[in-house]
């Protein structure tokens, strides 16, 4: 892998290349030292708009991530970095370069990660490799050595030579990471890249894309997963509906917008009893600075949960379950939209 | 620093990606998966067109022939065989042109892992165009050996019926490939090959002249690329030449193939911007 920067010099000619020089950016971000550039864009499709406007930039070297419920054009987002779908409105660049004009250019130096595996299923798992290298122009015998690699490097030496589809989930999905690797990428786009897997499979590809982030790949992902948010990200945007409403680190986030510990309340509700959340709300009262009332539970948000706890009880609330935890991403969500991430 | 791939396709006009380089990516792709399925896929591809031949050239010619043969007193299954040449050919290229499309459009979205490459909408078109070409090279030189070890072919001229073969399946898989493109389900194909393909086959020439048809159904036989070259291809088997005549017919294949690649360029790249 190389170095995470790109040599400014090439991006310089590559964008003027296009005379495409933005007004209106602001100084300490431009097309240059973003790897991805993003200012008002837009993806429609017919009336309905599944990307409204976002801003974002992406540095090269950190992870990135897009963190929210399906339906938030997280995937149609990465679909117009990866050049694949046209952009209707707005700015974008990847790698300084337009993808309007130069979307093989770009599409040579990104690894993608998709979020259907889209795996040959007529070939073996090193051919599966190795005509992708020969998309990206490597010889046979270079686009060998790489794939012999990073079959090791996913750990499915061994499968080398079985066809794609008795694998497990989380192999096929290794299987698409070492594939999106094969042109050694500067930046890698992962579209919900644990999603359907079991826990094991999850930690292992995490593990994989943190190592290739110590080896200065940038990552950009999108997930609805808030653990994986918290693995991965370096830095996230959080998206509802079309439109970014946070952005920042996941300690950041969790710090603006929740409280560092979350008191977590469950009573009992007797058959044929009414709803009485706001009762309830009205005997928390000054508890807490805020409340969050969930079908299930009631969540109290608070700097010491044990306290909080504790004086609950005084006020003669009996909860039949009691749990105190930090404050997480999945907080943030709900704060922010007033739903929870994984529906 | 990452090895730069290849540049990206020249695009200098219309037709300007359409010879580019990574389309042979995808014909290699395609190599790949034939590499396990070859023998089956000829044999499937060549019993039929065979069966034909037997059945009418030798069978029904016996019938054909006591009667004074085909036109101009040719044995029939001299007149049938070139034409069934064609045929075959353009029956597995419209085939090819079809399911195995959609398959990489829709159901197995081959084309989608491709596209996160440097390759172009336009190369998948021209890569697979290629590929749907070299197999009707393939299959067009076996049965052209079966015919010549049948002794059904009545002049040397009779080899250049091979290219005329693979470029009217050219005529049909270009067309048929730009369709494909647009559809979303597999429904429609059973329609243009039962009112179509087949119809096609049976009354462009093939087994009878098309003077036999009814005097209305002759320019509309005459409007499809079929005729063009089974006429051609029967011509050069049968040592008959009209430089003219010959000419129009590959005009004709040559504008239905060009026709439809400028179309599936269009389409292609339409169905591919996600």
């Amino acid at each position: 892998m190389g170095p995470p920067s790109e040599p400014p010099a090439a991006l310089v000619r590559c964008t003027r290349a296009h005379g495409q020089y933005h007004p209106g950016v602001p100084a300490n971000a431009t097309p240059l030292d973003s790897l991805i550039y993003a200012r008002g864009l837009t993806k429609r499709f017919g009336s309905f708009t599944a990307v409204d406007g976002v801003d974002f930039d992406v540095a090269p070297g950190e992870a990135f991530g897009f963190l929210g419920p399906n339906g938030a054009g997280k995937t149609s987002t990465m679909r117009m970095i990866g050049t694949v779908s046209p952009v209707s409105a707005g700015t974008l660049t990847v790698f300084g370069l337009e993808p309007a004009h130069d979307g093989a250019r770009i599409r040579s130096r990104l690894g993608v990660v998709p979020q259907a595996d889209t795996l040959d299923r007529d070939l073996s798992v090193l051919e599966n490799l190795l005509i992708y290298g020969r998309y990206f122009d490597l010889s046979w015998g270079e686009a060998r050595r790489r794939a012999v690699e990073l079959l090791e490097f996913v750990q499915l030496t061994e499968r080398s030579n079985d066809q794609v589809e008795p694998l497990s989930g989380g192999m096929k999905r290794r299987l698409v990471i070492a594939r999106a690797l094969i042109n050694e990428p500067s930046l890698l786009l992962l579209d919900e890249p644990t999603t359907g897997l079991d826990p094991q499979a999850r930690h292992l590809v995490w593990d994989r894309l943190y190592r290739l982030k110590q080896r200065g790949v940038t990552l950009c992902l999108t997930t609805h997963y808030m653990d994986e948010a918290e693995q991965l990200c370096d830095r996230l945007v959080v998206m509802d509906k079309a439109r970014i409403v946070a952005e920042g680190s996941p300690r950041q986030l969790i710090e603006r917008y929740v409280t560092r510990e979350v008191l977590e309340l469950r009573f009992r509700r007797d058959e044929g009893e009414t709803d009485d959340s706001a009762h309830l709300v009205g005997q928390l009262e000054g508890l807490a600075e805020r409340f969050e009332q969930l079908p299930d539970r009631t969540l109290v948000y608070t700097s010491d949960g044990e306290a909080t706890a504790a004086a609950a009880f005084e006020r003669g609330l009996r909860p039949t379950g009691v749990l105190v935890r930090r404050g997480s991403l999945e907080d943030v969500f709900l704060r922010l939209t007033g739903r929870s991430l994984v529906e | 620093m990452v090895a730069p791939a290849s540049p990206p396709a020249a695009r200098r006009g219309p037709l300007g990606g359409l010879a580019s380089h990574p389309s042979l990516r995808v014909l290699e792709h395609d190599l790949l998966v034939f590499r396990r399925g070859w023998h089956s896929y000829m044999l499937s591809g060549l019993s039929q067109p065979f069966l034909y031949l037997i059945s009418m050239g030798i069978g029904l010619g016996l019938y054909v022939n006591r009667n004074g043969g085909a036109p101009d007193g040719v044995p029939y299954l001299n007149y049938v065989a070139p034409a069934l040449l064609v045929t075959q050919a353009m029956m597995a290229a419209s085939f090819e042109s079809a399911w195995p499309i959609m398959s990489k459009f829709v159901w197995e979205k081959t084309y989608l892992a491709a596209l996160n490459t440097p390759l172009g909408a336009t190369n998948l078109l021209v890569g697979d165009l290629m590929w749907i070409s070299f197999r009707a090279v393939l299959l067009s030189v076996l049965f052209f050996a079966a015919i010549l070890a049948l002794g059904a072919v009545s002049s040397p001229l009779a080899v250049l019926s091979i290219p005329v073969a693979v470029l009217t399946a050219m005529a049909f898989a270009a067309p048929i490939m730009a369709f494909t493109a647009t559809q979303k389900t597999d429904q429609p194909f059973n329609v243009l090959f039962r009112f179509g393909i087949t119809p096609l086959f049976l009354f462009s020439g093939t087994f009878f002249p098309i003077d036999r048809l009814p005097l209305f159904l002759q320019p509309l036989a005459w409007a499809t690329p079929l005729y063009h070259g089974v006429s051609l291809a029967r011509g050069l088997s049968l040592g008959r030449v009209e430089p003219l005549a010959d000419l129009v017919h590959l005009a004709v294949l040559g504008a239905f193939a060009a026709t439809g690649l400028v179309a599936g360029r269009i389409t292609f790249r339409r169905r591919l911007a996600l």
